[in-house]
């Protein structure tokens, strides 16, 4: 059952305890126990693709080789989420907290943060708690190093396979799967590769035990996640909340007042009009009848002085340009939803022609090689489907 | 060794397949066609044109056929309404972006977009033309190669050939999001990069993106030219590859055909690239001897191994790549070059004509040729000593343009003083072939006995293997070559710069065993060059690799020493292999070339 209230959470940035101690206390336990604690848990990835955590780390567990890699993905591109950046400069050591586990889990000596190009300012800070770590790591006798590895700024590497590519100098861009990086991950070695967000709560999970944390939310979508609100909202910001409220409820509570629409999951997410606010539930498809919708945390709230032509504008002009232009449906489809929404608004097309490209989204979501392609379809048939009216006139 | 079966449904009907094999795999294996464009069976699978997708059951997205491993249980459907939809719309998405002048484009019914826009009825106006807003170029720089940007695709077939095949990485993936294409290092033009024009880029390339320079219209017009005497030779290559270009299948032998229709375009005379072949082997194996005498006997420091010089490619790939090892290879011009040489000197003296007056054509297997033909050290004979080089593509659309019905022509022999050959020139055309034919003539000459292989066919260094190798022992020699006895000669045979580049690793840090070794620049040898028929590919490769050594067997000479016009060659005019006038006209050197 959904919960009705929408619920502050505070796992992800508490310092009730020393991060030493939950780590230390952590490495304790039988490496079995942790994998099934965090299936148990039921925690999903919170970068936004929502892949079961546990068994993530069970699949690279299980893999033979001693030469393993654990990755934090901290290419936090998605238009419209800051969370990541605020827990890496907040609480470091709880992500490397999770980084040391999955090693320990899966036997891998090594690990990197990717870090986004544009969050280079955090590297002093973080090197000095990498220092601290691994210190840490030689008092619990645990043979892991984390080392930071700076993107470039393509959005596409924010895909695990694209950032492996990358990391291993190579174009950034997604590999066929399968296979998967838990077999075949950097160097081709079998590898794990989670959000900043999900690692922390990895650690959290195993310090408070999975019951607590499956207490929150509901089914198939359990606990609570970092959001990133903005847009028209006085309390812009980030968030812990409990997953499965609706968005009538986040709307009550971070609106304006005059909330028209909803983006939820940044520019490759799904925009929700005012008339759904109340069906649709914040969690992964598939527990909630009704809407539920995943993300990554960007909440954008847009009030009605806002031209939704103008925002899926912007969106598609961002997609033009980060696709990694590997694949057809994304490289040519994102042109020609760019082109062709403008066209439209020209009237050098007629208003049919949004259905044509309302199908061409759908080839998109079907075809594409990466989670990228398939998501444009996202925000562009919501966008265009709930505000059809905003595109033509 | 039986593999593990996978089972699974294709289209209602169940299907086995051994663990590993894609869905395109499982489809071709019950003879479903599913179309492709960015899959090519020589490289390595990209699964990025997305034309190939199909419908799984249970699955949130239709995956691309090539690049999914099929898995028990799978129910695929390869033509459900879903799938020719996504199909259509995919290719109405690179139409959108791509030139569609058909009419006017050289690969114009041999291309594989046309085919398939064709099969699924596109229409062209479905999206908006994104060709207006970009601002595509044609780079014509290159002696060899086109590229047109406008008929790119971005498959990125040419960058995995380079890349995988060749180790040139001359074409690779620049910018991204609509700007993304296929470019140069820093977008250079491509006279300017570390390119070996080997032309394998055009064979995989799907659409006209990357098409030879042609000089078919310079040719006709030097046809035409009363004041001109037009000779033309073949490349031992072309005949085995040339029928595919005029309705046979694939390992078609049309030598004389071919000669025929030479003729009737009007060349005054039709010779033969074997010729020169043959003179090559003369030359050739008496380097290597004079080399092995040089350091075995006078003590010299003599590069070994020697390294044959006939592949243009691979020439200009050790001059960017392994600029400290241009001593290893072998002095001698490739059959081309000499051909060209001894046009324009013993040839013409022969026929009375001022070689100023004589165009010397190529048909080459081969786009590097004709950047071979205009390097500045090809002029001994004082003129340009190859004028135009065409490749068997050319020659197709020539053959068809005269109008000639191909397939009913009666054959013809070559024309006299340079039409003669033996067998072992025609195996020049197949990887080993330069080798094998090497062996024959060096083996006899130290010996004085036939290389004791059955029917003379040296079958070790036969094969699509990337790198063979064989050895010969020395026994019983003759008195002046006594240096040689009981020695074993190691041979090692390369196709596909990939490939050299592993052998040359080796020499680079002195531990290659071999002798003499044999590296052509595309794989499979010439019968798989940048310039024959599209497609090309392994089991192709196969067929013409086998109809030139059907050529050989029929041949009555077998030996390269024993062509009739080559020993009447050395009397009449060049002396004796490696002399004054061989030196000359038949030897060349090589440059240095930067990496980047």
């Amino acid at each position: 059952m959904a919960k009705q209230k929408l619920k502050r959470v505070d796992l992800i940035f508490s310092q009730e305890c020393s991060c030493k101690d939950i780590i230390s206390a952590a490495l304790q336990k039988p490496k079995e126990e942790i994998v099934k604690e965090l299936i148990d848990s039921g925690l999903k990835g919170r970068g936004g693709a929502g892949f079961p955590t546990g068994l993530k780390w069970k699949m690279a567990m299980q893999e033979k080789g001693n030469k393993k890699y654990v990755i934090c993905n901290a290419d936090e591109g998605e238009p419209g989420t800051f969370k990541d950046r605020e827990i890496l400069d907040r609480v470091a050591t709880k992500v490397l907290g999770g980084m040391a586990l999955a090693g320990y889990v899966t036997g891998a000596r090594e690990g990197f943060i990717y870090l986004r190009h544009e969050y280079k300012f955090l590297i002093p800070k973080l090197e000095k708690v990498l220092e601290k770590f691994h210190i840490w790591m030689d008092d619990f006798d645990l043979d892991f190093k984390v080392k930071l590895f700076i993107g470039g700024g393509a959005y596409v590497c924010g895909e695990e396979t694209a950032l492996i590519e990358s990391m291993e100098g190579k174009r950034g861009e997604p590999r066929n799967k399968p296979p998967y990086p838990s077999s075949d991950g950097y160097l081709g070695k079998p590898t794990v590769i989670n959000n900043v967000e999900t690692l922390v709560y990895a650690l959290m999970i195993i310090r408070i035990g999975a019951d607590k944390f499956k207490s929150m939310g509901f089914e198939g979508s359990t606990g609570s996640k970092l959001f990133s609100v903005s847009g028209d909202t006085p309390k812009a910001g980030i968030y812990e909340l409990e997953l499965g409220m609706t968005l009538d409820e986040f709307v009550k509570e971070f609106g304006d007042g005059d909330a028209k629409a909803v983006q939820v999951g940044g520019a490759s997410g799904f925009c929700v009009p005012r008339k759904r606010f109340a069906e649709t539930h914040i969690g992964y498809q598939g527990g909630l009848k009704g809407f539920s919708l995943p993300t990554g945390g960007s909440m954008m709230i847009f009030n009605s002085s806002r031209s939704m032509y103008n925002v899926l504008h912007n969106y598609l002009e961002f997609f033009e340009e980060e696709s990694c232009g590997q694949c057809t449906p994304c490289r040519v489809g994102c042109q020609q939803l760019l082109k062709g929404v403008e066209a439209v608004k020209r009237g050098e097309k007629s208003q049919k022609y949004l259905n044509d490209l309302l199908r061409l989204a759908e080839t998109m979501q079907l075809t594409a090689k990466c989670g990228l392609g398939q998501s444009v379809g996202n925000s562009f048939s919501s966008i265009v489907e709930n505000f059809r009216e905003e595109m033509i006139y | 060794m039986s593999k593990k079966m996978i089972n699974l449904t294709i289209d209602g009907k169940a299907v086995s397949v051994p663990e590993g094999a894609t869905l395109l795999d499982a489809a071709k294996q019950e003879k479903v066609k599913i179309p492709t464009l960015c899959y090519h069976e020589d490289l390595c699978i990209a699964g990025n044109c997305r034309v190939c997708v199909v419908e799984v059951e249970g699955w949130r997205v239709l995956p691309a056929s090539c690049a999914t491993p099929a898995m028990e249980g799978m129910v695929v459907y390869t033509n459900s309404p879903l799938v020719r939809r996504a199909r259509k719309d995919v290719l109405a998405l690179l139409i959108s972006e791509h030139s569609t002048q058909c009419t006017t484009c050289y690969r114009s019914t041999n291309c594989e977009l046309q085919d398939l826009a064709s099969e699924y009825n596109i229409d062209n106006e479905i999206y908006i033309n994104l060709l207006k807003d970009k601002n595509f170029t044609i780079d014509k720089s290159s002696w060899a190669i086109e590229k047109d940007e406008s008929k790119c695709i971005r498959c990125q077939r040419c960058v995995r050939t380079c890349a995988e095949l060749q180790k040139v990485n001359a074409l690779d993936v620049i910018n991204k999001g609509a700007d993304m294409k296929i470019a140069t290092f820093f977008d250079t033009v491509m006279s300017d990069v570390v390119c070996t024009n080997c032309g394998q880029c055009i064979n995989h390339c799907p659409t006209g993106a990357l098409t030879e320079r042609r000089y078919i219209d310079e040719i006709w017009e030097a046809i035409g030219d009363p004041k001109k005497h037009v000779v033309v030779q073949t490349a031992p290559a072309v005949r085995v590859a040339l029928g595919e270009m005029l309705g046979y299948e694939p390992g078609a032998r049309v030598t004389g055909k071919m000669v025929t229709a030479l003729k009737h375009l009007g060349f005054d005379s039709v010779l033969d690239t074997d010729f020169s072949a043959d003179l090559t082997i003369m030359e050739e194996a008496y380097e290597l001897l004079d080399r092995l005498k040089r350091k075995l006997v006078d003590g010299e420091d003599v590069s070994i191994p020697m390294m044959t010089s006939c592949s243009p490619g691979w020439i200009k790939f050790i001059e960017h790549m392994y600029p400290d090892h241009l001593g290893n290879l072998s002095t001698c011009k490739s059959p081309q070059q000499m051909f060209g040489a001894i046009a324009k000197t013993y040839y013409a003296k022969k026929r009375k004509i001022d070689p100023k007056d004589l165009v010397v054509v190529s048909v080459m297997p081969c786009s590097a040729k004709k950047y071979e033909a205009k390097r500045t050290e090809m002029n001994d004979s004082g003129f340009q000593d190859v004028d135009m080089v065409v490749t068997t593509r050319e020659l197709g659309h020539m053959i068809r343009q005269s109008g000639i019905n191909f397939k009913e022509i009666p054959d013809s022999e070559y024309d006299k003083f340079m039409g003669e050959s033996s067998g072992a020139a025609v195996i020049f055309g197949a990887t080993g072939g330069v080798m094998e034919a090497a062996l024959r003539t060096a083996y006899e000459v130290i010996t004085g006995r036939e290389i004791p292989f059955d029917g003379l066919n040296v079958t070790p260094v036969r094969g699509m293997e990337g790198i063979k190798d064989a050895s010969v022992k020395l026994e019983n020699v003759l008195p002046e070559y006594s240096f040689l006895e009981g020695i074993e000669v190691r041979v090692a045979v390369a196709h596909g710069l990939t490939n050299a580049a592993q052998i040359m690793d080796d020499v680079s840090i002195g531990e290659s065993p071999y002798h003499f070794i044999e590296v052509m620049a595309c794989p499979g040898g010439c019968i798989g060059g940048g310039g024959q028929p599209i497609p090309t590919n392994e089991e192709i490769r196969k067929k013409r690799a086998e109809a030139i050594y059907t050529e050989d067997e029929k041949k009555t000479i077998r030996k390269s020493h024993e062509n009739p016009e080559v020993i009447q060659l050395y009397k009449d005019f060049l002396g004796k292999p490696l002399g004054e006038v061989s030196h000359h006209l038949l030897h060349t050197k090589y440059t240095r070339r930067e990496r980047v």
